[in-house]
């Protein structure tokens, strides 16, 4: 077991948008992982809101993941054998929701993202910028409170990369979710309104507010 | 529902992958079906035999002879109802490559004794009032050609030279597993044939068929029977129909075994082939599983979904080998007609081709499951890009 982050405390504000910057293997993606609940610190404790999330089981966690975290990956991690409205729709599988709804909700969300054009088509069929639209749409559609991106630009281009940032951007502002968001492309950490550094498993002290 | 819609869809996603697997699963099928039927058909006759006759023959061996004087013993030893007798015939019609079983009985009692044996009643007393009259199964018949009042002629293989017959009967079996290929004449008309040129031979045969009143006691009565001939110049041996069919088979039991082994290896042998498909296209959805786990599906999910791909692969290649097992079987049987006069495939094959397809679905899938449910997301998701 080699340890990769050590002696971090931090907090982060609700309604926050924090960019998590850092060199490859600075332990950027574990510990947003750990904060969004889908990996296990050895020690110290996490709250989100007022659950500490590090005692839950793994059937709560699951669902406080569900109900509570929406997120954002570097390869959109679509299921490819669903088209993009039954994708976006997957979460509310754990839900209540009817047939309908869900599909309406999902529609919807869709909407938002500005593809209910491309609502049948597979992953496959769709730009890199697309999918990672339909995955926004699938994050946001559950309503939740924390939005966790990692590298959400990494693989695309400038202008696809300039679209989803403005996304977000919109997420926090109009609509008031916590983003956290792991990059190492300054120009994305650069839409963030907190900026982190991460170096060698370390959290500098340097958070500052973004001068942009 | 929308678990359901992801593993049909997986299940044919790579589309190459799945054709292939889905045909090595109906090849495995069909030969695991055809197999088990030649077994089921190899033991079709021991099937057939009824549980309330016995079958008594020379105690030295098959092919030594007793005098037909011991009818009338026979029937009076206590729990006996019918006696009849006959002989193995042997003979070939045409050419040796002809092969059926063809023996002499003594007509009125053997036809009262097999009642699976169905004649109508005007062929059936045509039979029996012409001393020269045959009675042939219906495959065998239309095998030939042969129709009522056509004269056949068999060389003798034991009793020297050709005999002919009148063919006045066509018996229909009582079921589909009754052998039609059987053909029977007098004994009476080979005994005056056998006076002409081996005197000493005459008034002999081969074996006796009795028919008990309880079949819950043959066994003693065969003791009985035997008994009554104990140190006589021919000691018998009796034993119900079934040992005795058995006794025949003996021998080519152990192919039978084989083959019967070798089915379960056919099974085996595809069970790692789509163990193999499993553990491929499971390892490819890694980054799925983490991702509907994050999302917060759980283990009971993700089990749906691989036994449920497993499953679908698995039962579709089954169906199309159990859909294939019914017209090669018949085509296997036409060819094979002489050595299974009945080669049909039974209901518990079927159940044994459904139950071997769960079976593979079910290892195939437990190992990749396991690993899926095992894995932390952290690290399944890792595994993307
Ligand atoms: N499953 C794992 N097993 C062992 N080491 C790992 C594993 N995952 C990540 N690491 C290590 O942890 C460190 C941090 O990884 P990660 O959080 O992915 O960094 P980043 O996202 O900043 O590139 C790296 O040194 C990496 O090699
Ligand atoms: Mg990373």
């Amino acid at each position: 077991m080699v340890p990769v982050l050590y002696d971090i405390t931090f907090d982060i504000a609700e309604g926050e948008f924090l960019a998590l910057m850092g060199p490859s293997g600075s332990g950027k993606t574990t510990l947003l992982n750990l904060i969004a609940g889908i990996d296990k610190a050895d020690k110290g404790s996490i709250h989100v809101g007022d659950v500490d999330i590090t005692t839950l089981s793994e059937t709560e966690l699951a669902a406080w993941r569900a109900n509570s975290v929406g997120f954002i990956f570097q390869f959109y991690n679509l299921i490819p054998v669903l088209r993009a409205v039954e994708n976006v729709e997957l979460p509310l599988h754990l839900t209540t929701l009817s047939t309908r709804s869900r599909r309406e909700h999902a529609e919807r969300a869709l909407a938002m993202v500005g593809l209910d054009h491309r609502m049948d088509h597979y992953p496959g069929e769709m730009s890199g910028g697309e999918q990672q639209r339909v995955a926004i749409a699938r994050a946001i559609v559950t309503d939740p409170t924390i939005l966790v991106a990692d590298e959400p630009t990494g693989d695309l281009d400038r202008v696809s990369a300039e679209e989803i940032l403005s996304m977000m951007e919109r997420l926090n502002r109009d609509m008031g979710k916590t983003i956290i968001m792991v990059t190492h492309d300054p120009r994305a950490a650069a839409r963030a309104g907190v900026l982190r550094h991460l170096d060698k498993g370390y959290l500098n002290d340097d958070a500052h507010q973004n001068p942009l | 529902m929308m678990l359901t819609k992801i593993l049909f869809r997986n299940a044919f996603h790579n589309k190459l992958r799945s054709s292939l697997t889905i045909l090595g699963i109906a090849v495995a099928i069909l030969a695991f079906g055809l197999l088990r039927t030649v077994v089921s058909s190899f033991y079709a006759g021991v099937e057939a035999a009824s549980a309330s006759r016995l079958v008594t023959r020379n105690a030295i061996s098959i092919i030594f002879p007793l005098p037909i004087a011991y009818t009338e013993k026979i029937r009076q030893v206590e729990g006996v109802k019918l006696v009849s007798y006959g002989n193995w015939f042997g003979g070939v019609y045409i050419d040796e490559k002809n092969f059926f079983p063809n023996f002499c009985i003594e007509p009125h009692s053997y036809f009262a004794l097999y009642p699976e044996f169905v004649l109508n009643d005007a062929q059936k007393k045509a039979f029996l009032t012409d001393r020269k009259g045959a009675v042939a199964g219906r495959k065998l018949a239309a095998k030939y050609g042969w129709r009522i009042g056509d004269t056949i002629t068999l060389k003798g293989t034991i009793y020297p030279g050709n005999w002919d017959f009148v063919l006045r009967a066509i018996y229909k079996g009582r079921d589909n597993t009754i052998d039609e290929t059987q053909f029977f004449f007098h004994w009476a008309y080979l005994n005056e044939g056998i006076k002409k040129i081996w005197p000493r031979y005459a008034e002999q045969v081969g074996f006796f068929m009795i028919g008990v009143n309880r079949p819950d006691v043959a066994a003693d009565t065969a003791v009985m029977i035997d008994q009554r001939f104990k140190n006589s110049l021919a000691e018998t041996l009796t034993e119900t129909e079934k040992a005795f069919n058995l006794g025949f088979l003996a021998m080519a039991e152990a192919i039978v075994t084989a083959i019967q082994m070798v089915s379960f290896v056919v099974i085996f042998i595809i069970l790692a082939v789509v163990a193999n498909t499993m553990a491929m296209t499971t390892r490819e959805r890694t980054g799925d599983y983490a991702i509907l786990k994050t999302l917060g599906f759980g283990a009971k999910d993700i089990t749906i979904l691989i036994f449920g791909e497993a499953l679908v692969i698995t039962l579709t290649g089954a169906a199309i080998g159990m859909v294939l097992t019914f017209p090669t079987s018949r085509i296997f049987g036409s060819q094979l007609a002489t050595y299974f006069p009945v080669f049909l495939v039974s209901t518990e094959t079927i159940y044994m081709d459904i139950a071997a397809a769960f079976c593979i679905a079910f290892f195939a899938a437990i190992i990749p499951t396991r690993h899926a449910i095992r894995i932390r997301i952290a690290d399944g998701l890792r595994r993307i890009g």
